[in-house]
């Protein structure tokens, strides 16, 4: 008899062979293809392991605890042998407060930059993240969780600490009920983080504030009966009037009445990552609406408003930045009255926001022209207005198209702060970090300062990157 | 006619003073306040601590200034100015003088109208190079890379120097000291020169001192000293008699300890002129009597105010030099308080 073998069953796949699969595979795909790339990948590999080889033992020697750069040396040498190098980050710990604050800025009043930096992010994510209350809720509890924290840290009066978390829970409430109010925090924000970081009286940023309702109060009662156009310029009148003449009484008045208020801090004790900061975080709330304007003005009809937009923004865009800053500084000086206190932070403020204005206006303007015609078209074919027309069917596709660029311009500003060293501010990169090289304990230390500022401004700038990935997508609505 | 010359004339010296409509000593007296300008930042002489408050050299003589015309040492706002704008700061008004290591050149003197009223500390161009290159001179560096400061006095001494002697070098510009002693360290370069202050105070903090040295020749001259607007006579004279009085003070033996009881006690009359116990110096310039006194109280005498922030024993380590009394061969002379 024959005993024929049939097969009953199939047999399992076998694993393909170790060169076609896995980490084998796509290195041979990858790395080593050619002879040309087997070279390339070689040497790159040598060049790595060189690096790494010399920087390791630096970091991997480093010293977090000590009283002084001298003491660092000593302590590396005792554990990692005579002649090796180590990275020395003890000089944190004196200098911590010093860059994050500015080495002026009162030790007892810390707690209010903290709280308004806590504060900042509560008042963007209405903003930032609008009508998703899964996130809105996760950023409201790190916040939360996070004033807890550095609030403690800070020692912030008892009252103070209280006040935040009533304030954080309340609008963490407000979140889960009727998200769309939140944008008032944000509204209010500005008067706010001005009381929290500069002090002085609760009163000042109130009436100030109370300005802005004078404006919209008389726009919105004169607008149905003399137009709108009319209406505003009547508004923004009556807002400088209130400004000029109602604002520093009633302030002071209010303040006798009902005295609220903080230890007075002038923007010269600023410092630090503080400073870049609030000089990023104003420039780059205020530029984007002057620049969405100065965008709109060259493009305008209105020949002299198209001439002193183009005047302005190839005046600031043609000189460089270091010398605005020095022309806010120093020559300004020559021209005021010896008694004018005319603040140094707020003339940076200033040139700063209409620095990054100009620019914001020629990458808006670029992404108005990539607008196709039919757009334009669509908006008057529908009888809009032309304040309608951009705000409802031209502006959401320009700032759409624009948001890379927007936010890599956004970046180069926070990065540019770096810049008011020039002018003597004690910024974090330059300023700061000088301060701590001349320290009698801490002279002759030189890349671990940059390196730990630097760290931080990664951290921001990607931070600011990756939001700007996943509003692009979440934009997203064509399908290509 | 003459009348518009003059109006004119007045016009041009208010610019040049920076628009500055009172005098600066009254502006001061008003304000309540001296506004000192200072450096960034520079080690022993004046710097900020990682809490806000200045100490220096430079800053203990802006605090005896202050103490001196408003009575109280710890009423001066300092404003960190850098080497590019620290004289425009003085000539807009933003500070009222500057005490920050400047050293006095005539051009600065004459076209940058300003007054250079002291001399506050002698220093003078150094290099310091290390051990086994092997050189024990200035003349030998023949070829050498040597790190230099851009934007300041040094720079030009070099070029001169090299010139004078028929010498060539290569520079290797730097931004700041800090960046100096890394380049250095670095081996970037084979000197590295700066004034001679500065040397010592890199030299004590590198780790291995005692293979650098510094070499024998300065080869210029750089009196560093407050300085003042040119035009505001008066102000110039409270500040240079503030600075004299800190020296007399030393000449005598009158220290911040022992002030009161030297006031007690003392039968010399320019001592009692100083303190304000006989006749009315302090008035004649605008002064309290007692504003010298006050001074001294405040910061101590010129050794001392030396010796605690960059003498002996700190870690700066300077000796007197050049800056010891006339009396101990140095060229710090007061003239005669009377």
């Amino acid at each position: 008899m024959t005993i024929s073998y049939t097969r009953t069953d199939m047999l399992p796949a076998m694993a393909p062979p170790v060169s076609q699969r896995g980490l084998v595979k796509w290195l041979r795909e990858n790395m080593l293809s050619t002879r040309l790339n087997v070279a390339l990948t070689v040497l790159a590999t040598a060049f790595i392991a060189f690096v790494a080889w010399n920087i390791f033992p630096w970091f991997w020697n480093s010293v977090w605890n000590a009283g002084s750069l001298a003491e660092c040396r000593a302590i590396v040498a005792a554990s990692a042998g005579e002649g090796a190098s180590g990275a020395c980050w003890a000089f944190l710990k004196p200098w911590w407060g010093a860059f994050i604050f500015g080495h002026q800025y009162p030790v007892s009043d810390r707690w209010r930059p903290v709280l308004a930096f806590g504060l900042l992010f509560v008042a963007l994510a209405p903003i930032l993240f609008a009508g998703q209350r899964r996130n809105l809720t996760i950023i409201f509890s790190v916040v939360a969780a996070y004033l807890l924290l550095t609030l403690y840290l800070a020692s912030a009066p008892g009252l103070a600490f209280a006040l935040a978390m009533l304030l954080v829970a309340g609008l963490v409430a407000v979140s889960q009920v009727q998200p769309e109010r939140l944008l008032w925090f944000t509204l209010l924000y500005p008067a706010l983080c001005f009381w929290l970081l500069w002090g002085g009286s609760i009163w000042s940023p109130i009436v100030a504030m109370a300005g802005f309702g004078v404006l919209y109060a008389i726009f919105r009662f004169a607008s149905p009966v003399i137009g709108f156009a009319p209406a505003a310029g009547a508004g923004v009148v009556a807002a400088v009037l209130w400004w000029l003449f109602a604002d520093a009484p009633l302030a002071g008045t209010l303040q006798e009445m009902i005295p609220v208020d903080l230890l007075r801090v002038p923007s010269d004790k600023f410092g630090g990552f503080l400073l870049a900061i609030v000089i990023g975080v104003t420039g780059i709330t205020f530029s984007l609406p002057i620049g969405i304007l100065l965008a709109l003005g060259r493009q305008s009809d209105m020949p002299i408003v198209k001439m002193l937009c183009v005047i302005f923004i190839e005046t600031i865009r043609g000189v460089p930045l270091i010398t605005l800053l020095f022309v806010a500084a120093f020559v300004l000086g020559f021209f005021l009255p010896p008694e004018a206190d005319f603040d140094l932070l707020l003339r940076v403020l200033i040139l700063v926001t209409f620095f990054a204005a100009a620019y914001l206006a020629e990458v808006l303007r670029g992404s108005l022209a990539a607008l196709p015609r039919g757009q334009y078209e669509a908006a008057d074919a529908l009888g809009l207005d032309y304040w309608r027309a951009q705000r409802l069917i031209i502006l959401p596709q320009a700032l759409k198209i624009s948001i890379p660029a927007i936010v890599s311009s956004f970046i180069g500003l926070f990065k540019d702060t770096t810049l008011v060293v020039i002018v003597a501010l004690y910024e974090p990169l330059k300023g700061i970090t000088h301060l701590v090289r001349q320290d009698v304990n801490w002279k002759g230390i030189y890349w671990e300062p940059y390196i730990f500022v630097g760290v931080i401004f990664f951290l921001f700038c990607f931070g600011m990157s990756r939001y700007s990935k996943y509003l692009e997508l979440k934009l997203k609505t064509d399908h290509r | 006619m003459k009348k518009s010359v003059f109006l004119g004339t007045l016009a041009a010296a208010a610019l040049v003073s920076g628009m500055a409509s009172a005098t600066t000593l009254d502006d001061v007296k008003a304000r309540g306040e001296l506004i000192c300008g200072s450096n960034t930042g520079l080690t022993g002489f004046g710097a900020p601590d990682a809490s806000g408050n200045w100490t220096g050299f430079d800053v203990d003589l802006c605090r005896a200034i202050a103490a001196a015309v408003l009575g109280d040492a710890t009423k001066v706002k300092f404003v960190p100015t850098t080497g590019e704008t620290r004289f425009t700061a003085l000539q807009s008004g933003e500070v009222d003088l500057l005490v920050r290591n400047s050293t006095w050149t005539a051009s600065r003197d004459s076209e940058l109208a300003l007054d250079f009223v002291a001399v506050n500390y002698y220093d003078g161009q150094g290099f310091m190079v290390k051990k086994d290159l092997g050189v024990s001179s200035a003349k030998e560096l023949d070829g050498a890379t040597v790190c230099i400061q851009t934007g300041t006095t040094t720079e030009l001494n070099l070029a001169d120097f090299f010139k004078e002697n028929n010498i060539s070098y290569q520079p290797v510009n730097v931004a700041d000291d800090a960046e100096a002693q890394r380049q250095y360290t670095a081996g970037a370069c084979d000197a590295f020169t700066t004034d001679a202050s500065g040397l010592a105070a890199t030299r004590a903090t590198l780790p291995d001192a005692e293979n650098h040295i510094i070499l024998p020749e300065i080869i210029s001259k750089e009196p560093l000293g407050p300085v003042v607007r040119h035009g505001d006579n008066n102000w110039g004279d409270v500040v240079r008699w503030t600075y004299y009085a800190l020296l007399i003070a030393e000449e005598k033996g009158i220290t911040q300890a022992n002030v009161e009881e030297v006031l007690a006690s003392t039968n010399d009359e320019e001592v009692k002129r100083l303190l304000g116990a006989s006749g009315d110096m302090g008035a004649k310039i605008g002064l309290d009597n007692a504003a010298f006194k006050n001074a001294i109280l405040a910061v101590g005498n010129y050794g001392e105010i030396f010796s605690r922030n960059i003498g002996e024993g700190t870690s700066i380590n300077l000796a007197r030099g050049l800056n010891a009394l006339w009396t101990q061969g140095g060229l710090q002379y007061a003239p005669p308080f009377r």
